[in-house]
C-alpha cells in the first residue's frame, strides 16, 4: 500500500504494476485519475494551486484507506494525490485499487474518491482572468460521499 | 502554549498560517478558542465568526465546537475541503 503527497506528476502503469507485482492473487484493478479542467464556475482556470495540511492528510488519507479495506475485500491500494501549482491537464489524483474480483475493487475505488474529496484536508485555489479565487466546496460531493454512510440499526 | 493554524482562505484572509499561543484559562474547548481568537478585531470576528463556513482539526484529527483543548495541542481552522 501506499499514499504520497507530492509535487511530482505520476506514472499509473508504472504504480498499476508494482502493485501487480507483488500480488498473485490480484485479478482486478481499478483505478481513477482526477486531471485539472481549462474551465469551472463558467471561467478560463489559467493555473491551480493545490495546498494541504502535511501531517493531517496523510493521516487522514489513511484513515480513509483502512476504511476501504475494513469495508471490501481489496488487496491492495495506492493513493496519489500531487500539491504546489498546476495546470489544465494535468493529473491532480490517483486512486488504484487491486483485488481479487471487479466487484469490490470498483466500490472501493469510487468510495475511495468520495471520502477523499470531502474528508482530505487539500485545497484549490484557480487562477482566473479575473483573478485568483478559492475552490468553493461543493454540495454535490458531500451528497456522494453520503451515499456511503452505513446504515443505522433499529433499536430492536 | 498551543498551536494554532490556518489554511487556504483563512490564511490569507488573517495574513498567517500558524502561531504559538498561551491558553487563557477560560479556553477549553474549540468553540472557546474560536471566541477568542474573534474578540482580535473585525478581521478574526468575520474570518472566524458564525458565517464562515469552518472546519476544526485538533492534533490533526476533525473535531466538534465541543471538543477539549488542551496545553501542547495542535489546533487548525480551514474551509471545507476542495482536493481531488
Amino acid at each position: 500500500m501506499g499514499i504520497r503527497v507530492q509535487t511530482e506528476d505520476f506514472d499509473i502503469a508504472r504504480e498499476i504494476a508494482a502493485l501487480r507485482a507483488t500480488n498473485p492473487k490480484v485479478g482486478a484493478v481499478a483505478s481513477f485519475i482526477g486531471t485539472v479542467r481549462d474551465v469551472n464556475d463558467g471561467s478560463a482556470v489559467a493555473t491551480l494551486t493545490l495546498e494541504h495540511y502535511p501531517g493531517m492528510t496523510e493521516k487522514a488519507l489513511a484513515g480513509i484507506v483502512a476504511e476501504a479495506r475494513s469495508r471490501w475485500r481489496i488487496i491492495d491500494v495506492t493513493v496519489i494525490h500531487r500539491v504546489g501549482e498546476l495546470k489544465p491537464l494535468d493529473q491532480i489524483v490517483l486512486v488504484v485499487v487491486v483485488g481479487e474480483h471487479r466487484g469490490d475493487a470498483f466500490a472501493a475505488c469510487e468510495f475511495l474518491m468520495d471520502y477523499l474529496k470531502t474528508r482530505a484536508p487539500f485545497w484549490k485555489k484557480e487562477q482566473t482572468p479575473a483573478g485568483s479565487r478559492w475552490v468553493d466546496a461543493r454540495g454535490s460531493d458531500d451528497i456522494a460521499a453520503e451515499r456511503w454512510a452505513k446504515p443505522k440499526r433499529d433499536a430492536a | 502554549m498551543i498551536k494554532v493554524l490556518y489554511f487556504a482562505k483563512l490564511r490569507e484572509d488573517l495574513g498567517k498560517g500558524s502561531e504559538e499561543l498561551s491558553l487563557p484559562g477560560e479556553v477549553t474547548t474549540v468553540a472557546a478558542l474560536r471566541a477568542h481568537l474573534m474578540a482580535r478585531g473585525a478581521n478574526w470576528q468575520s474570518a472566524l465568526g458564525p458565517g464562515a463556513a469552518l472546519r476544526v482539526a485538533v492534533n490533526q484529527e476533525v473535531a466538534e465546537a465541543s471538543a477539549p483543548v488542551r496545553a501542547g495541542d495542535e489546533v487548525a481552522f480551514f474551509p471545507p475541503v476542495t482536493g481531488g
